[in-house]
C-alpha cells in the first residue's frame, strides 16, 4: 500500500503511470483496514530528525499486524511527507484526516509543526501523537504527549547538576537556539534557579539562530564565564544540526566535562552518531530514555529495529520510545473502547498503562501527558550514554510549568466533567488566567 | 617480578572481595580461600617483602568491586591516592577513563581494553594480561565527572615527579586549578627536585595557588598573588576572583588590584581574539565561496547546486574515513589527504556531467541555469539522503586536527589554523591556474570573448567543461574542509549557499581578489559584532550592510572595468 | 513597438477568459461545497476548497513576481518577504481577534507573549485589532519596504545578479529577524490558533469558502490589473527597460523610477496574497521568508511562462498540485520528481508551458513576440531562432535576458 516503504520502492521502479494505477486500485480496496497517519518530514531540515520516527512506526505498525492486527483488522500506514514546511504539516493533516480517514495520526517534531497541526485536529476531531519532548504550557484534547515536559527533563537535569554528584555546580549557562523551547524551558530554569538561591549575575542566557556553525565566540563566551572561580555548567537547548559544530568546539577549545559540564536536552544518539565522542566524555543529557538502558524490552526493541532498518549501527533515541509507548497505549485504548471512533478513543486512553522501556510502566495522565522516568546520562567513548542518575520513580508530565507566574494556576484534566485543559485552580473556572 | 605477583595477588584480591561480599552461599569456599590468600600473602611477605605495599595497593583496589555508587568509589580512590604510591596511576587514569572492570564470576578487577566482541584484560597494576572476557561477563566500573576531577586532581599530585615534562606541566596545571593547603609540601619538594626552568615556573605559580588557600602569613600570600598576577591568564584570574571574595585587608585589595590588571590585559586579548575568530570564519567563507567564484563568477553560471557539491566532498571524506575504520585504522591521520583528491574528482565529474548534461545548453541565459541548477541540487539532496540516510555522517578529525594550542592567551585550535592555512593554499592554487597556466588563458579567452576564442582555436566547450569541473571540483575539497567543523548531513549545502553568494557578490563577481577579501572582511566584521550584538543580530547587520554596500559600489568591491560588463 | 499590436490581439481573449474562469470558481466551488450534499459526486470537499484557496494565493504571489521579473527584467528572489511581510500583517489581526479565548485567557496579550513573560503589548501591535488598520497595513508595510529597497537600489543602478541577490539578502536577513522571539513576532512558532476573521469562524466551511472566493476574486482583479498595467504605455515603458535598460535611458525615460513603480506594485500584490493565504492555512511563522521560498516562486513563474500573465498563474497551480500530490504518493522520492521537473522544463520549455502552447498554436511568431526572449525591435518577420540555442557564455554580471543570440561585447 502506498505508506509501506517497499511497495514504495517497487512502485517507482514500476514507474508512476504504474504507481498511480495501483493507488486507485488499493484505495478501494482498504475498507478492511485501520488507517494510521505518519505525518513525519522525511525531506527539508528536519528529515535528519523526523525519518527515524516514520521507520520506528512502520516497524511498530508491521510488528502489531503480524500479532494480528486491531479489533480483527489490519492496520495500514499512511505515510506522506510534510517536507518541513510547516503550513504543510497543517495541509497534510487535513489530508490525512478528511481523505485518508485515519483513526489516528502519529507525527510533528518542531513546536511550530505541532502548533500548525493543532487547530486542524480540534476541528476534524482527529487525534495525535506528538513524541517530542516539548515546552509545555498546552494540553489539548485531540493531542497526547508522548515526550518529555520541561519537568520530565530539564528541572531533574538542573538538580542532578546542583547535587554534589553532578559537581554541586553555581554558575549557569543557559545556552539555546533562538525558538519556542528553549525560550519556554530556560524561562523555567531561570525562575527554578533563582527560586533555589542562585543570582542573577551567575546566570548567562543567550540564543543562537537555527543551524548556527561558528560557535567559537559562543565558546569562547562560555569559558570566560566559567572562570569566575565558581563551578560552572551549560544547559544547552541547542537544537539539531547546530549541535554538531557546538560540540566540536567545545571538543577543540578544550572544554572538558570535569571542568564544565553540558547538559543538553536535545541531543540524543542520532545526534551523536555524527560525532567523534572521544573528547566529549562526561558532558551530560536528560532524558527519559537511553540506548544503554539494560533491560530484556530495551533489547528486544533495538534487536527489533536494527533487523528492521536492516543495519546494526542504527542507533535508537527518545523520541522511539516516545512513539513506542503511543502506539501501544493507543493500541491498547482502541480495543479496550472496542472502536476507533475518536471520541471514545480520547476517553479510553486516559489511565491506559503500557510497559515502557526502560523496565517500567508509562501511564497516560488525564491532562494527555505520560510518566516517565528521568535518566541522566554522560557521553561515552562509544557515542552512548551511561546513565549516571536516575529520579527514583516515575515522573508525572505537568503541562503547565509552575514556575511561570502566568500558568501557575492552571491544571489540565480531559476526565468528564472537567474536561478542560486550562483550569485555572485560582478562579475555579476553565480557560486561562483572565485578566491579570 | 610482576610476573610472579600477579597469581598471589589475585588471591589477596579475591579474599579482600569475600569480605565485602555478602552472598552468603558459598561461606565455607571463601573461608577456604580467604585462608589460602592469607597464607599466601604470608609466604609473599616473606619471600618477597617488596610487594608488601603492592598488596595492600590490591586490597583497596578490590573495594572497587562492592562499591555501589559514585561516593563509594570515590572513597576508594581517595584510599588508594592517599598512599602516594605512584603505581596506582594505571588503575585510576583506566578508572577515570571509564577503562575498569570488574569480572561477575570472581569480582576482580581489571583494565580492559576493548576490542570487538571481547574485552582483553590487564592487570590493574602491572598492566599484564591476564585473559579476556565476553562484555556480558564483566562489570564496567561507572564514573562521572565529578568522580573524574577527583581523580585528575589526585592523580596531579602522583606525577609530580612523573619523567615525562608534558605529565608534570599537566600535574601543574591541575594542581593550579584545584589549590589544597596539603599540596605545598608536595610542590616544595618538587619544586627542589626540578630541573626544567618552564615546568618549576608553573609549581612555584601551583605552590602559591596553594598558598592563597592555606592559612600561611600574609606577607606570603602578597608574594603568591603578585606570582599569579604575573601568570596573567584566565585560570589565574579565576583564582583570583575566588581569593577576592574570601579575604580581607591587604590581600584582598592585592587581589584586586592584580585581577584589574589580568581583565585589562585579558581585553587587549580579546580584540585579538575576535580578529583570530573572523579570520578563520572568513577562511570558512573562502572555502565555501571559492568554487562558486569560478562557476558563478568567472562563468556566469548561478550555480545553486554549489551547495552540494561541498556537500559531496565531505560526503567522499566520510566515505574514505569508513573505508579507513574498517580496513586501515593505521591511516587514519591521512584520511583527509587521501580525500582530498577523491573530494576533488568526485565533485568535478558530477560538475561535468551536470555541465554537459544541462548547463550547456543554457549559456547565455543565467536565469535558467539558476532553475536548472536548483533542480539538479533538490536531486543531488534527496540522492544522498537515500543512499547515506538522513541522518548526520561521523566524520572524525584526524589526530594532528585535534586541540588547540595558545598564543599568548589566545586559544588557537588547530583545526581552523589548518583550515585557514588550507584555504590560502586552494586560493593560491587557484590563482596560478587561472593566470599562468595555458588552461587558466583559455578559461579567460572564452570568458571574455567566446566566439573570438572559438576562431583562435580553442575548444570552447571543453573548455567550458573543464572549468565548470574545476570549480565544482574546488567546492568538492572545500566539504573535506567543512567536514572538520560542520555537520555531515544532507543539508550541509543548504547552510553556505547563500553566504557563498554574498561572498562573491561582495568582492565582485568574476574577480578571485575579490572573493578573498570578501570572505575575510565579512568574517572579521562578523565576528566583531556577535559579542555585542549576539549571532543573529549580528548576522542581520552584515546582511543589511552588504545590501547597503552594494548601493555605493553595485558591482562589488572589485568591479570589473571596462564596457564588456554593460549589458 | 510592432510587436506591440500582436501582443494585444492575442492575448486578449485569454485574459478574459482567464479572469472569467475565476469569477465563476469564485462562484461555484463555494456553491459545491456548501449547497451540495456530501454524497454526491459534484460536491467538493473542505479539504480541497482549503487546498485550492492557497494555490490561488500562490498563484497571485506567482503574478506578482512575474510583473516585475517577466516584464520589467528584475529577478526578485525576495519577493516570499512581502508575501509573508503581508501574511504577519494579517496574522497579527487574526491573533488580536483571539481576545480572551487563548489558553492563558488574557484579553490583551497573545498566548506566545504571556509565557515569554511580556508584560504589555508592543507598540507596533497597536491597531491591529481593527480590521481596516490591517488591512492598511498589509498594503503598506510589504509596499513601504519595497519603495525604499528599490528606491536606493534602482537609483544606485544596481542590477542583475546583484539586485537578485541583494533581494535574496533582505529576505534572508528578515527571516533571521523574525526568527528572534525578542522581535515579537512569536519568533519560529510565528502566529497560530487563529479563531475570528471579521467575526466568522476561520474553521467555518462558509468561511473557508467566503476566503476561496475573496482570493479567486482578487487574483482576478490581479490579472485585469496586470493586464491594464501591461498594456498600457507605461507597460511598454516597462518592456523597454526591460530590453535595454541603457537604451531607455538614453532615450530621456527615468528608468529607476519604472522600475520603482513596477517593484512597489508587485510588492503589495505580493502582500495581499499572503494577507489571503494566511487565514487559509492558518499559521504564518518565518519559514515563509526562506530564501528557498522565493526561488521556489521564480521556478512557477518560469514553469508557467514568465512575460505572460496566465503562465505564472498556471506554473504556480500545477507545480503546487504536483506537490501535494507526490508528498502524499511518493514520500520518498518526490524532490527527485520536482527536481527533475525544474530540469526538463528549463531544457525542454524554455519559455514555460504557456509558451510552448503558443508555439504549437502556430501563431508562435506572433505570440513569441510578447514572451520575454526576444530583442527589443526585432522584425516580427525574421524567422525564430531555435528554443535552444548555444550562445556565448557573457561576461559575468551581466544579467540583462535579451534573448538567445549572442550578444558581442559592443
Amino acid at each position: 500500500m502506498r505508506g509501506n516503504f517497499s511497495t514504495i520502492t517497487k512502485m517507482v521502479s514500476a514507474g508512476m503511470v504504474a504507481a498511480g494505477l495501483l493507488m486507485s486500485v488499493q484505495a478501494r480496496a482498504a475498507d478492511d483496514t485501520i488507517k494510521v497517519g505518519i505525518l513525519h518530514s522525511l525531506s527539508g531540515t528536519m528529515a535528519i530528525s523526523e525519518t527515524t520516527l516514520k521507520d520506528v512506526m512502520l516497524m511498530l505498525i508491521e510488528q502489531q499486524n503480524a500479532k494480528g492486527g486491531l479489533l480483527g483488522k489490519k492496520l495500514e500506514a499512511v505515510v506522506v511527507d510534510p517536507a518541513s514546511n510547516w503550513p504543510l504539516f497543517a495541509e497534510k493533516a487535513r489530508e490525512l484526516i478528511s481523505k485518508d480517514k485515519v483513526a489516528a495520526v502519529f507525527g510533528g517534531w518542531t513546536s511550530v509543526s505541532r502548533k500548525s497541526v493543532l487547530p486542524v485536529f480540534s476541528e476534524l476531531n482527529s487525534i495525535l501523537f506528538y513524541p517530542v519532548q516539548y515546552e509545555g504550557e498546552e494540553s489539548e484534547r485531540n493531542v497526547f504527549y508522548t515526550g518529555a515536559a520541561p519537568n520530565q527533563q530539564a528541572i531533574p537535569a538542573v538538580d542532578y547538576l546542583m547535587s554534589e554528584d553532578g559537581g554541586s555546580v553555581k554558575r549557569w549557562v543557559l545556552e539555546g537556539t533562538d525558538y519556542v523551547y528553549p525560550r519556554t524551558t530556560n524561562k523555567i530554569l531561570e525562575a527554578y534557579l533563582k527560586a533555589k538561591g542562585v543570582a542573577a549575575e551567575d546566570i548567562m542566557v543567550n540564543y543562537t539562530p537555527f543551524g548556527f556553525s561558528d560557535w567559537q565566540t559562543e565558546v569562547s563566551a562560555i569559558k570566560k564565564f566559567g572562570s569566575a572561580g565558581k563551578k560552572t555548567a551549560v544547559v544547552s537547548t541547542v537544537n539539531g544540526d547546530a549541535n554538531v559544530p557546538f560540540y566540536k568546539e567545545l571538543g577543540n577549545q578544550g572544554i572538558k566535562a570535569e571542568d564544565i559540564p553540558v547538559m543538553a536536552f536535545s541531543v540524543g544518539e542520532e545526534e551523536l552518531a555524527g560525532l567523534d565522542t572521544a573528547p566529549l566524555v562526561g558532558h551530560l543529557a536528560a532524558w527519559n530514555y537511553f540506548e544503554s538502558v539494560d533491560t530484556p524490552e530495551n533489547k528486544k526493541f533495538i534487536a527489533d529495529w536494527q533487523k528492521f532498518i536492516k543495519n546494526d549501527k542504527r542507533t535508537t533515541n527518545d523520541p522511539m520510545e516516545a512513539h513506542y509507548i503511543g502506539f501501544n497505549m493507543w493500541v491498547k485504548a482502541v480495543e479496550k473502547a472496542g472502536t476507533t471512533d475518536p471520541d471514545k478513543v480520547i476517553d479510553a486512553m486516559i489511565g491506559v498503562s503500557v510497559p515502557n522501556l526502560t523496565g517500567g510502566y508509562s501511564t497516560m495522565m488525564p491532562n494527555h501527558h505520560i510518566t516517565k522516568p528521568v535518566l541522566i546520562g554522560e557521553i561515552q567513548a562509544d557515542g552512548q550514554f551511561e546513565t549516571v542518575s536516575q529520579t527514583p520513580g516515575l515522573v508525572m508530565g505537568d503541562e503547565w510549568s509552575d514556575y511561570l507566574p502566568d500558568s501557575k494556576d492552571l491544571i489540565s484534566d480531559w476526565r468528564a466533567p472537567l474536561s478542560c485543559g486550562n483550569f485555572n485552580v485560582a478562579t475555579g473556572k476553565c480557560g486561562g488566567k483572565g485578566t491579570n | 617480578m610482576a610476573k610472579t605477583a600477579k597469581r598471589p595477588g589475585e588471591f589477596l584480591l579475591q579474599s579482600a572481595r569475600t569480605q565485602n561480599s555478602n552472598s552468603s552461599g558459598i561461606a565455607e569456599r571463601m573461608i577456604l580461600l580467604r585462608a589460602l590468600g592469607l597464607m599466601l600473602l604470608f609466604l609473599l611477605a616473606n619471600l618477597l617483602p617488596a610487594n608488601a605495599a603492592e598488596a595492600d595497593l590490591r586490597a583497596i583496589i578490590a573495594k572497587f568491586a562492592a562499591a555501589a555508587n559514585f561516593s563509594a568509589t570515590e572513597t576508594v580512590v581517595r584510599e588508594l591516592a592517599a598512599t602516594g604510591d605512584p603505581l596506582v596511576e594505571r588503575p585510576l587514569a583506566a578508572l577515570a577513563e571509564g577503562d575498569l572492570y570488574v569480572r561477575k564470576a570472581d569480582s576482580l578487577v581489571f583494565v580492559g581494553r576493548e576490542g570487538g566482541d571481547s574485552v582483553e584484560l590487564l592487570d590493574p597494576l602491572s598492566g599484564e594480561k591476564s585473559g579476556e572476557a565476553a562484555k556480558g561477563d564483566i562489570t564496567k566500573i561507572k564514573v562521572n565527572n565529578t568522580l573524574r576531577r577527583v581523580i585528575r586532581d589526585a592523580l596531579g599530585t602522583l606525577t609530580l615527579r612523573a619523567k615525562d615534562p608534558a605529565v608534570r606541566i599537566a600535574a601543574a596545571a591541575t594542581m593550579f586549578k584545584t589549590p589544597d593547603a596539603a599540596n605545598i609540601e608536595p610542590l616544595d619538594a618538587a619544586i627542589a627536585a626540578e630541573t626544567d626552568a618552564n615546568v618549576k615556573a608553573l609549581f612555584e605559580q601551583a605552590r602559591a595557588a596553594s598558598v592563597l588557600v592555606s592559612d600561611r602569613p600574609e606577607a606570603d600570600k602578597l608574594a603568591a598573588i603578585s606570582l599569579i598576577g604575573a601568570r596573567g591568564d584566565r585560570d589565574a584570574l579565576s583564582l583570583l576572583t575566588s581569593v577576592e571574595a574570601n579575604s580581607q585587608g591587604a590581600v584582598k585589595d592585592a587581589a584586586t588590584a592584580a585581577s584589574g590588571n589580568i581583565n585589562s590585559t585579558l581585553a587587549f586579548w580579546d580584540a585579538g581574539q575576535n580578529i583570530w575568530y573572523g579570520i578563520s570564519l572568513g577562511s570558512v567563507l573562502l572555502l565555501a565561496a571559492i568554487g562558486l567564484a569560478i562557476t558563478f563568477g568567472v562563468m556566469g553560471v548561478i550555480n545553486m547546486a554549489h551547495g552540494e557539491m561541498v556537500m559531496l566532498g565531505a560526503y567522499t571524506t566520510f566515505v574514505v574515513q569508513e573505508v579507513i575504520r574498517n580496513s586501515f585504522p593505521g591511516l587514519f591521520d591521512w584520511s583527509l589527504v587521501i580525500a582530498l583528491p577523491l573530494a576533488f574528482l568526485v565533485a568535478a565529474l558530477v560538475g561535468l556531467a551536470i555541465e554537459r548534461g544541462v548547463i550547456r545548453f543554457l549559456y547565455g541565459r543565467p536565469l535558467e541555469t539558476l532553475l536548472a541548477t536548483w533542480g539538479v541540487s533538490l536531486i543531488l539532496q534527496q540522492a544522498v539522503r537515500t543512499i547515506f540516510g538522513p541522518t548526520n555522517q561521523e566524520v572524525g578529525n584526524p589526530s594532528w586536527m585535534s586541540g588547540s594550542f595558545d598564543v599568548g592567551q589566545l586559544a588557537i585550535t588547530w583545526n581552523r589554523l589548518w583550515i585557514l592555512v588550507f584555504s590560502l593554499c586552494v586560493f593560491a592554487l587557484l590563482l596560478y591556474v587561472m593566470k599562468r597556466t595555458p588552461w587558466g588563458l583559455q578559461m579567460r579567452a572564452v570568458t571574455a570573448n567566446r566566439r573570438m576564442a572559438a576562431s583562435m582555436g580553442i575548444k570552447t566547450p571543453w573548455v567550458d567543461a573543464l572549468t565548470f569541473a574545476l570549480g565544482s571540483g574546488i567546492a568538492g575539497i572545500a566539504g573535506v574542509a567543512l567536514s572538520q567543523i560542520d555537520n555531515v548531513s544532507p543539508n550541509l549545502g543548504r547552510g553556505y549557499i547563500i553566504d557563498s553568494f554574498m561572498v562573491v557578490v561582495f568582492g565582485g563577481v568574476g574577480n578571485l581578489w575579490g572573493t578573498l577579501v570578501g570572505a575575510f572582511s565579512l568574517g572579521i566584521v562578523n565576528k566583531f559584532l556577535e559579542p555585542y550584538a549576539g549571532a543573529v543580530l549580528g548576522k542581520i547587520v552584515v546582511l543589511v550592510l552588504i545590501i547597503l554596500f552594494i548601493q555605493k559600489r553595485p558591482r562589488g568591491l572589485f568591479a570589473l572595468k571596462g564596457r564588456a560588463v554593460e549589458a | 513597438m510592432i510587436t506591440g499590436r500582436f501582443f494585444a490581439a492575442g492575448a486578449d481573449r485569454r485574459i478574459a477568459i482567464t479572469i472569467f474562469i475565476l469569477l465563476a470558481a469564485a462562484i461555484i466551488v463555494p456553491l459545491l461545497n456548501l449547497a451540495v450534499s456530501p454524497a454526491s459526486a459534484f460536491y467538493v470537499p473542505s479539504y480541497i476548497v482549503a487546498l485550492t484557496g492557497k494555490y490561488l494565493c500562490y498563484a497571485l504571489l506567482a503574478l506578482a513576481l512575474d510583473l516585475v521579473w517577466g516584464y520589467c527584467g528584475i529577478l526578485s528572489l525576495g519577493h516570499g518577504a512581502f508575501f509573508a511581510l503581508g501574511g504577519y500583517a494579517m496574522g497579527m489581526y487574526l491573533m488580536r481577534q483571539i481576545g480572551s479565548r487563548g489558553v492563558y485567557g488574557n484579553p490583551l496579550l497573545p498566548d506566545f507573549m504571556v509565557f515569554l513573560n511580556y508584560k504589555e503589548l508592543p507598540w507596533f501591535w497597536y491597531g491591529f485589532d481593527h480590521f481596516w488598520f490591517a488591512a492598511i497595513m498589509v498594503l503598506a508595510v510589504p509596499g513601504l519596504l519595497a519603495f525604499v529597497f528599490g528606491w536606493f537600489a534602482f537609483r544606485s543602478r544596481v542590477t542583475g545578479v546583484y539586485l537578485s541577490i541583494i533581494t535574496q539578502a533582505m529576505t534572508y536577513a528578515l527571516l533571521l529577524a523574525f526568527f528572534r522571539n525578542d522581535m515579537g513576532f512569536g519568533g519560529n512558532n510565528g502566529l497560530t490558533d487563529f479563531k475570528d476573521i471579521l467575526g466568522f469562524n476561520v474553521q467555518a466551511d462558509a468561511t473557508r469558502s467566503a476566503l476561496f472566493a475573496a482570493s479567486a476574486v482578487t487574483l482576478a482583479l490581479a490579472v485585469f490589473v496586470t493586464w491594464a498595467i501591461v498594456g498600457s504605455k507605461y507597460g511598454k515603458l516597462l518592456m523597454a527597460v526591460r530590453d535595454a535598460e541603457s537604451r531607455t535611458r538614453f532615450l530621456g525615460w527615468r528608468a529607476e523610477n519604472v522600475k520603482l513603480f513596477a517593484f512597489t506594485v508587485s510588492a503589495v500584490m505580493a502582500g495581499i496574497a499572503g494577507a489571503l493565504y494566511v487565514p487559509q492555512v492558518g499559521i504564518i511563522n518565518p519559514g515563509e521568508f526562506e530564501p528557498s521560498n522565493s526561488i521556489e516562486v521564480v521556478v512557477w513563474a518560469a514553469v508557467g511562462g514568465r512575460g505572460t500573465i496566465v503562465g505564472p498563474i498556471i506554473g504556480a497551480l500545477l507545480v503546487n498540485a504536483g506537490k501535494s500530490w507526490f508528498t502524499g504518493v511518493l514520500p520518498e522520492f518526490w524532490l527527485f520528481a520536482l527536481g527533475g521537473l525544474f530540469v526538463a522544463v528549463t531544457l525542454f520549455l524554455p519559455k514555460g508551458i504557456v509558451g510552448m502552447w503558443d508555439a504549437w498554436r502556430g501563431n508562435a511568431r506572433a505570440l513569441r513576440a510578447a514572451s520575454i526572449a526576444e530583442e527589443a525591435g526585432t522584425d516580427p518577420d525574421v524567422p525564430a531562432p531555435p528554443k535552444i540555442v548555444r550562445s556565448a557564455a557573457r561576461t559575468p554580471g551581466e544579467w540583462s535576458t535579451s534573448g538567445p543570440e549572442p550578444q558581442p561585447a559592443e
